[in-house]
């Protein structure tokens, strides 16, 4: 397994080896399934689209719908408008959305498609049914990552809906950030809990957990709709859950619409959770309700009892930055120890982030933007962890290392669990630990000599 | 023996099929009219007797959803992505590379003689400033790097979208870095863009191995084998070549080479010293038939491994091809040896499935390929369609003179090949290539998959989402097979699916033992008890305990 890699690491300037992330178009596909009633559409050449449903299906096992404006050589030397022009048309017609979300990709970007001009013209030529809506996102592949194009289509649902009528609302906008579905509405729930009305956008639930019932609901009765993102332009205060992913929307809405906001860490773990909950308050003026007390002090709980299978431990982290950033706080707090912790996604917030993280308590830990899996595995070979938590793609590497392996993040595309249990949140944060205590403890039991395995543990 | 029908008599048999002329007649009327006209042209009735010609090989409309991937997808991605021991450096932003990585299931021994790179996944990831500069300097930089880290046999290099845009001379710089390096490095400029789906990306592919890989190297040591052959377009997706392989060695038939199932680029190198090519993914590979068949005399026979009574013709048609009566004697014993371990397993499944439905949708050889298998069942395939197929995959090669080339194919590369001064050498004389003929062995051909399917069954190209939910609705398969994009859509309307590119990660399928377990896992599939819950019972019977309920409520008054 991975037998080409060799343990001497050698600097690369140019070959990226196993990524840790991916580009920008699959994520804003998956902020635009996060709205009501919308096709995600894909402006290139249809492998893009392909690739996009295929990796989200795999993810969440459930229908993922997106056009593509299928380009053929003569589009990319004349440019792409009579695809787009002929793929809104076509999909009005056939698919009956409300919404059409279009994002580029590396090959109309390179191109110079200008979008909003050739949506103008849909529009003016009638091929945009009244009360139908066209709005889409610059996702160059060659810049960022997936999760900077989720940030990219989030950005431009405020820039195309959200409106200031003059009057403030008591809601609060929440943007959630490239989550799981079942995170979104462990959110929300958290909201609820304190009597807090919450507007969330993009949001998946509803959308990409949908139950078996014998028929495919094409639009399914989840995601916010227009209504609602148009209302956050009114709304008291954006929390902006992720910097990476959500923190733009954020600011394009602060700026259009006065609406203040806080870019809070992913409430993954117990403290980005106690600040995610403490900050909802004070900017709602709601209290926090004995029930949450309640579920952190479960997780306190839970933290205190089982503490040394885990204190000490050195751990492997990879994946996007928000969540890894929320996470290494996390393992921090179980005095576990993130020694290699690799993001793909560029961003000297992400360096800033760790050094304010692990500076003082682990001055000898590696991290790295952009970095690659190729990279993360040479540094588990050449200082040992206990641990490897990440996507589905770190099986190779805990394979070759023999090393227990939590999935954590985008994409999972091997297990199950990750559509119905969330990671943000206090009972969140009980999943995570719980999911890091079954594989150390099953290692445990593995390593163990009949003499030694432990019956209670 | 079972008395048990093969798949020829289930084939001959009279079998209800509905009349599609509503269901297609709603389909075309729901398009804008042009796209209407169009797609008219993509839906067929079958008769393999007068086949009719069939639209197919062309763009997809804008916004029809398309189960079509990309030109990279078929090159990288399909063809050349399974070479285990080349350093696939993919050159584009970094999603391309990406989503290839390890997503096809085609499974590659450890060899520990041999590298082994089908875990990873290399990439210049270009950046914005190489976009706008060029990104020629880093795809050098990433070559060396590669090279420096691994020292591989080969680097192959693959062209992404912008690649061609911007003027990436991706060739140049192969050629400059196998120059400076000593290794085998070539490119391929297989842009997204180009064609209209996958299949221009087989076809760069084929241009590319056969100009780069095949035939460039000689054996040291003369075979003494003589029934020496490749398999075309077997790309071991779940193991199906190791299952192929495990039959033709017990039949004493040396397998050179699969292109590209689990193979190292030593045996692309010494595939032309086989004596018989055989197609088994005609989409994908046919090119490289002929190209070598030119260059070096190899016929080739279409021939499929999929299914029970498949692999028993393939098998005969090999022994008939070297005509030797130790291997014909051999061939049959290996034949009646699997059918027997087969059998039984075979009689369970057919009793419990005989007469029931599938529809086929993907790809460009496998909507065929796998009507074998449910035909081994006692299963039909009623309606059935391509992703990316060209129309001699549906009417058969005959009519590739007829094809009419539009600018989209235009643009990839036909490459004229001569016979090769020195080793060329024709594995048959015509005379014997037209006796075998004359026996029922056609070299050299394809007869495509309406010659296969019973009259009156519907032939549907490159599918559309719309389409496929109506005739799903409209023939209520028992079991609907395509791909990943369609499966969980197909599954919430209560129908079980069957990926047909990774086999929901199952397998192997091919041969004998493939057989055996593609039935069980169709089987399982169709009586699977979950579909029973479907609906909740109060829903089914709503009133069950009202009565009760209404006399708990009054004793609790009184």
């Amino acid at each position: 397994m991975l037998d080409q890699t060799p343990i001497q690491i050698m600097e690369r300037s140019s070959l990226k080896i196993n990524p840790a992330k991916t580009c920008q178009p699959i994520g804003a596909m998956y902020a635009a399934l996060g709205v009501h009633g919308c096709l995600p559409h894909s402006h290139g050449s249809q492998g893009c689209c392909a690739y996009h449903r295929s990796h989200l299906t795999r993810h969440f096992k459930e229908p993922v719908m997106a056009s593509t404006s299928s380009f053929t050589e003569g589009s990319s030397v004349f440019g792409g408008a009579a695809n787009l022009q002929q793929a809104i048309n076509t999909i009005f017609t056939v698919y009956d959305p409300d919404v059409i979300a279009v994002h580029t990709t590396c090959l109309s970007e390179v191109i110079g498609d200008d979008v909003p001009n050739i949506i103008a013209k849909a529009q003016s030529e009638g091929h945009i049914p009244a009360g139908k809506r066209v709005f889409h996102a610059n996702t160059p592949s060659f810049v960022g990552s997936h999760i900077t194009g989720f940030s990219n289509m989030c950005k431009s649902m405020v820039t195309y809906f959200a409106e200031s009528s003059g009057v403030t609302g008591e809601h609060i906008n929440i943007m959630p950030g490239f989550v799981n579905p079942t995170d979104m509405v462990a959110i929300k729930a958290i909201a609820a809990e304190m009597g807090v009305k919450t507007v969330m956008f993009p949001d998946t639930s509803g959308v990409l957990d949908t139950p078996m019932t014998g028929k495919h609901e094409f639009y399914p009765v989840g995601g916010a709709t227009v209504e609602m993102i148009k209302s956050a332009g009114d709304a008291k205060h954006t929390l902006a859950l992720g910097a990476f992913a959500s923190e733009d929307a954020a600011t394009a809405l602060d700026e259009k619409c006065s609406v203040p906001c806080d870019v809070l860490d992913l409430p993954i773990g117990i403290s980005a959770t106690d600040r995610f909950i403490h900050t909802l308050a004070d900017v709602s003026g709601a209290s926090v309700p004995k029930s949450l007390n309640l579920k952190r002090g479960r997780l306190i709980d839970l933290m205190n009892d089982m503490h040394k299978y885990v204190h000490g431990l050195k751990v492997a982290v990879f994946g996007d930055p928000d969540h890894v950033t929320s996470l290494v706080e996390f393992l921090l707090d179980l005095n576990m120890q993130p020694v290699h912790v690799v993001t793909g996604t560029p961003g000297n917030r992400f360096d800033r982030k760790m050094k304010e993280l692990v500076g003082e308590a682990l001055p000898n830990a590696n991290y790295k933007q952009p970095g690659d899996l190729f990279l993360l595995h040479q540094w588990i070979k050449n200082e040992p962890v206990d641990l490897l938590i990440g996507n589905t793609y770190g099986k190779y590497i805990a394979r070759a290392e023999d090393v227990p392996f939590v999935r954590f993040g985008f994409p999972i595309l091997d297990r199950i669990g990750h559509q119905f249990k969330p990671d943000v949140g206090y009972e969140g944060a009980i999943n995570l630990l719980e999911t890091i205590l079954n594989a150390v403890m099953d290692r445990q039991d593995r390593d163990a000599s009949d003499e030694e395995l432990e019956l209670v543990m | 023996m079972s008395s048990i029908p093969g798949p020829a008599a289930v084939k001959d048999e009279v079998l209800y099929l509905p009349d599609t002329t509503q269901v297609v007649k709603e389909i075309i009327e729901t398009y804008p009219p042009k796209i209407g006209r169009k797609r008219a042209k993509h839906i067929r009735v079958n008769d393999p007797d007068a086949i009719p010609e069939i639209e197919a090989n062309v763009r997809t409309v804008p916004g029809l959803i398309t189960q079509r991937g990309c030109c990279y997808a078929g090159c990288k991605g399909v063809v050349l992505g399974p070479i285990k021991d080349i350093v696939h450096i993919v050159h584009g932003p970094i999603g391309c590379s990406y989503y290839a990585w390890n997503t096809r299931r085609n499974l590659a021994s450890k060899d520990h003689t041999k590298a082994n790179y089908i875990q990873y996944a290399f990439s210049t990831d270009l950046q914005e400033d190489e976009i706008i500069f060029g990104g020629e300097k880093k795809l050098r930089a990433a070559i060396q790097e590669a090279y420096e880290l691994f020292h591989p046999k080969a680097i192959a290099v693959f062209s992404t979208c912008p690649v061609g845009l911007i003027g990436d001379d991706v060739h140049a710089v192969a050629r400059q870095a196998k120059a400076e390096l000593g290794i085998n490095i070539f490119g391929f400029s297989c842009e997204g863009y180009k064609g209209v789906s996958q299949s221009a990306g087989h076809h760069i592919a084929n241009n590319g191995l056969f100009k780069n890989v095949v035939g460039i190297e000689e054996l040291t040591v003369k075979p003494t084998n003589p029934f020496r052959i490749n398999i075309l377009g077997e790309y071991n997706i779940g193991g199906d070549a190791w299952e192929i392989k495990r039959i033709l060695d017990r039949c004493g038939i040396d397998l050179i080479c699969t292109f590209s199932g689990d193979v190292v680029y030593e045996d692309i190198a010494h595939s032309h010293t086989a004596n018989l090519n055989l197609v088994m993914c005609y989409r994908s590979i046919n090119y490289m038939a002929d190209m070598m068949e030119k260059k070096f005399g190899i016929p080739w026979i279409k021939i499929s491994f999929i299914g029970a009574d498949s692999t028993t013709k393939t098998l005969r048609k090999i022994a008939k091809y070297f005509d030797d009566p130790t291997l014909t004697a051999r061939v049959e014993a290996v034949i009646a040896d699997e059918l027997a371990v087969l059998q039984p397993v075979r009689d369970e499944i057919y009793s419990r499935n005989k007469g029931k439905v599938a529809l086929n949708f993907v790809g460009g050889s496998r909507a065929h390929h796998y009507q074998d298998l449910f035909a081994d069942m006692g299963m039909r395939t009623v309606c059935a369609g391509y992703e990316f197929a060209h129309r001699d995959d549906y009417e058969g090669s005959r009519v590739i003179p007829t094809i009419k080339i539009d600018a989209d194919s235009r643009n990839i590369e036909e490459i004229e090949v001569d016979a090769d001064p020195v080793r060329f050498n024709p594995r048959k004389t015509p005379e014997q290539l037209a006796a075998l003929a004359e026996d029922g062995l056609v070299t050299n051909e394809y007869k495509g998959m309406m010659s296969e399917m019973a009259k009156g069954t519907l032939v549907v190209d490159d599918i559309s989402h719309y389409e496929m939910e109506k005739l799903i609705e409209f023939y209520k398969p028992d079991v609907f097979c395509s791909g990943i994009k369609d499966k969980f859509v197909v599954e919430k309307m209560g129908v079980p699916t069957k990926q047909l590119h990774s086999y929901d990660y199952g397998g192997p399928y091919a041969g004998y033992r493939g057989a055996a377990n593609f039935y069980k896992d169709i089987d399982m599939m169709i009586h699977s008890s979950v579909r029973r819950f479907l609906r909740p019972p109060w829903e089914q019977k709503p009133q069950l305990r009202a009565g009760f309920a209404v006399r708990t409520d009054q004793k609790k008054k009184g």
